[in-house]
């Protein structure tokens, strides 16, 4: 029985209040709802506040540079497809310096899922502006405001993205069950989530989101599988924002087209100079 | 004496230069010859001018040569270019049209209506001319045959052979009496005839290499193609990444999971490695990287050759981490560096870099078959877990060798954390100065084992002599032959030539430096950048130079005439 006493790990040298505490619980409360046990997840974590956050969970983990979780997240899901593998990221990781490896990845389906604590804002290295900053959001970088931000969720869409949500960090059962869906989803599952940043971002706070966040799973008739739904959905913000699952497609991964991985995974299989012997013939 | 002869195909690029300089080496190579065919192009699709040079002995064969035996011109540019090339008694095939003559050098055969007429397509003029060559030097149809069958296969092949044929017989009877050079089969040979990328992905392959992933980039590309060609047939993945930081970063990440795993690319992708390279440093994941170099910087020159990356890749991304740096100095040696590097990643947990250039990557050189029962897989100090005891695991735990067991993720119970920050020893990001210290130290404690795993460098020639020649990597086959040559001429020299070269071996450099009378380093890069590392490793310095960086490889004649203008 996995229990959220196995998922306890180090004391969080995040701010008081900052919306990673409520990530962090709801992450393993979904792992622990899906009976998954720590040795069996990778997490691969970029740089930034929320690189942080496998350290203050339990499971492996490889807490790379900054804007590179994804790709060692794919090599490693490719060498072991057994382990289910958990990429972490903040908004300026994902969707800025990580973004060309954030595109192929959702283009490429790889089976892994990403999360994104996405605060609008540069936290550890104090406040500076994101790639999702609203317009106009002035910072000691940006002192005549920000530029027009990117839009994750119509940007994974239009990538082919098999599975997007959005979530919010001061709603921890809803995101437990986002993250739950997208752990389940196979293929590339990115969970976008509003992350309020109590040190730095003082317009999009707590009460600023909760405002305008409701839940898809309540909106009569909404249906993950409609795409031009999903598009609509995604450039509702600022006075509503939507939350939960925008779209899911299932299609083949990545992984399950890889022939070399129908035997199993790779690390398990046998190395054997000997195989070589009949490419050898080959340049006689 | 040793029976020699060279030729030389040139043409534009899409005329099928390539694959006729391969197909003319491969079947001069199961007649029993020893080959070294070099490549050169332009970075272009179509137009342009390349060619291939075959250099074709009765006994081994390392280097590549300027003069030319035999030339087969695709177009008029080729003889233009090339005839000064010609060696005394040399002759040049092209199609000169119906208003030439043949030449003294020059035989003119109507490769185009040849063509047309035998095969019934003008896009066989390339095999007309083969057929020509091999008619000109009296070595038959037979073995080409064959080869033909296995390069095309049936209707394809047949097709060829007709061309050929008529080329073939064309010369016999309208050739230019004149010409006697004669290399017919010496018998029959099984020989291998490959790049020394073909040697290194073999060698990949055969050290348990499973996942590859790189991103395009001449000359390394290769690499990528054959891994993936051989994906379904050996169970082995290659991911064609979205650019070279992504590709460098999977194979960590696969390293990282328990996958031997490795990387290709070329200097300016190397530059976008540099990143994921400290990052392996600092986890200690083990990864091997080919930087197959070509003249920078930057763009530089594509499709041509240098040895130019040396000290970037020993001082690539910042901090102190160690690394290993090893540069083949033949096909042969490309296939023993590859399977000693995955060995080493995995030893030392550390990244291996593989320093190749375009000449060694691309040119093709016949080989004994590889030994592959001498290849070894050694997956160094792998964690077994003890019942119960597997939440104690440390990923960096400190030991006196530098080298923590390594566990891999789900393969147990034991949980495996590390970061590229500093971490403690339990692979938990830290600040403490004193994890710092330690972790900083056993991980350069590393270099002390993996040292003694570099082999000294290669003596050729008498043990002290009034000059020695060093160099290093792809130049060997050429440095060798060009101490023949000074020998031969009466000068008392020697060489020294490196191929494992970092961690350096100082100490075996330094005595066979201090026996020398001079020294003469000898490079393809503008700054001399081994003689600097000697100077920095050893405090000896070498006075003479022979500096290359016109992008063309180091020659015999090249060297030997640097050597006597600079009086080393």
């Amino acid at each position: 029985m996995v229990t959220m006493q196995d998922y306890a790990g180090l004391k969080p040298a995040w701010c008081p209040g900052c919306g990673n505490f409520g990530i962090v619980r709801s992450l393993n409360k979904a792992l622990v709802e899906l009976k998954i046990e720590p040795h069996q997840v990778l997490f691969v974590s970029g740089i930034g506040q929320a690189g942080k956050l496998p350290h203050y969970t339990r499971g492996n983990t490889f807490n790379s540079l900054h804007g590179r979780p994804v790709p060692p997240a794919i090599g490693a899901k490719i060498a072991n497809h057994e382990l289910k593998v958990i990429a972490v990221s903040g908004d300026g990781d994902a969707y800025g310096e990580g973004g060309n490896h954030f595109l192929h990845a959702m283009r490429r389906n790889h089976d892994i899922t990403y999360m994104v604590h996405d605060n609008q804002v540069y936290g550890l290295t104090k406040g500076q502006a994101s790639p999702t900053s609203d317009t106009g959001y002035v910072t000691k970088t940006t002192p005549y405001g920000a530029s027009h931000p990117i839009n994750p969720v119509a940007l994974a869409l239009s990538c082919g993205v098999g599975f997007v949500a959005r979530s919010f960090a001061g709603d921890i059962d809803h995101l437990a069950e986002t993250l739950k869906a997208g752990l389940q989803h196979r293929g590339f599952a990115l969970v976008d989530i509003l992350q309020p940043c109590v040190s730095f971002n003082h317009k999009n706070t707590y009460d600023w989101y909760r405002q305008r966040v409701y839940k898809l799973e309540e909106e009569k008739g909404y249906d993950p599988a409609d795409f031009k739904a999903a598009l609509e959905k995604a450039w509702e913000w600022v006075d509503r924002i939507p939350i939960g699952v925008i779209f899911q497609q299932v299609s083949p991964t990545y992984e399950e087209q890889l022939p070399a991985l129908q035997k199993g995974p790779l690390v398990k299989q046998e190395l054997d100079p000997g195989q070589v012997e009949r490419l050898l013939d080959e340049f006689v | 004496m040793t029976r020699e002869f060279n030729f030389m195909i040139g043409g534009e690029a899409g005329q099928g230069v390539q694959s006729l300089g391969l197909i003319l080496s491969k079947t001069l190579a199961r007649g029993g010859y020893h080959i070294f065919a070099d490549q050169d192009y332009e970075s272009r699709v179509r137009g342009g001018h390349n060619f291939f040079r075959v250099r074709v002995k009765d006994s081994s064969v390392g280097a590549i040569i300027e003069q030319v035996d035999l030339l087969i011109a695709l177009n008029r540019e080729s003889v233009d270019l090339h005839r000064g090339e010609l060696s005394d008694g040399g002759i040049g095939v092209f199609d000169g049209g119906e208003q030439e003559e043949n030449r003294k050098d020059l035989v003119n055969v109507p490769l185009e209506r040849l063509a047309e007429e035998s095969a019934g397509d003008e896009l066989m003029t390339n095999t007309v001319a083969l057929g020509a060559a091999l008619g000109l030097i009296d070595y038959g149809l037979e073995i080409l045959r064959g080869v033909l069958t296995d390069y095309f296969g049936g209707k394809v092949a047949e097709k060829n052979l007709k061309a050929a044929q008529a080329g073939f017989d064309y010369v016999r009877k309208n050739g230019p009496g004149h010409f006697r050079r004669r290399l017919r089969p010496t018998g029959e040979a099984r020989r291998m005839l490959l790049t020394g990328n073909d040697a290194l992905s073999l060698g990949a392959i055969a050290a348990g290499c499973r996942f590859m992933s790189a991103y395009p980039m001449t000359p390394a590309s290769s690499i990528m193609e054959y891994f993936a060609s051989k994906e379904k047939e050996l169970d082995l993945v290659m991911v064609h990444a979205e650019d070279e930081i992504a590709a460098v970063n999977m194979a960590i990440g696969a390293g990282f999971a328990g996958a031997r795993a490795m990387t290709a690319t070329s200097g300016s992708g190397f530059c976008l490695m540099a990143e994921g390279l400290g990052m392996a440093g600092i986890t200690e994941t083990p990864v091997v990287i080919i930087n197959a170099q070509r003249p920078g910087p930057a763009v530089g020159l594509p499709t041509r050759t240098e040895q130019g990356d040396l000290l970037f890749v020993l001082h690539a991304h910042h901090g102190d981490f160690p690394r290993a740096v090893l540069a083949p100095a033949s096909v042969e040696d490309a296939f023993r560096i590859a399977v000693k590097s995955f060995n080493l990643a995995e030893k030392y947990q550390l990244p291996v870099i593989i320093l190749t250039d375009q000449h060694l990557a691309s040119s093709y050189t016949t080989v004994d078959r590889f030994d592959l029962a001498g290849v070894n897989i050694d997956r160094g100090q792998l964690y077994s877990p003890e019942k119960g005891k597997e939440t104690e695991y440390k990923r960096h735990k400190v030991t006196k060798s530098g080298v923590s067991p390594r566990a891999l993720p789900g393969m147990s119970k034991a949980i495996v954390v590390t970061d590229s920050d500093e971490h403690d020893e339990a692979g938990h990001l830290t600040e403490d100065a004193g994890d710092r210290n330690a972790q900083v130290e056993k991980r350069l404690r590393k270099l002390k084992g993996l040292g003694r795993e570099i082999s000294p460098p290669k003596q050729y020639g008498s043990d002290s002599a009034e000059v020695m020649l060093i160099g290093w990597g792809s130049s060997y086959g050429a440095l060798r032959e060009a101490t023949d040559i000074l020998k031969r001429e009466g000068v008392d020299v020697n060489l020294l030539h490196l191929n494992e070269l970092w961690p350096f071996p100082a100490r075996a450099v330094a005595r066979a430096m201090e026996k020398a009378g001079r020294c003469c380093v000898v490079e393809s890069n503008a700054t001399g950048q081994l003689a600097r590392l000697i100077r920095a490793e050893t405090g000896i310095e070498a006075r003479g130079q022979v500096l290359r960086y016109d992008g063309r490889p180091l020659t015999p004649a090249y060297i030997v005439d640097a050597v006597k203008r600079e009086g080393c």
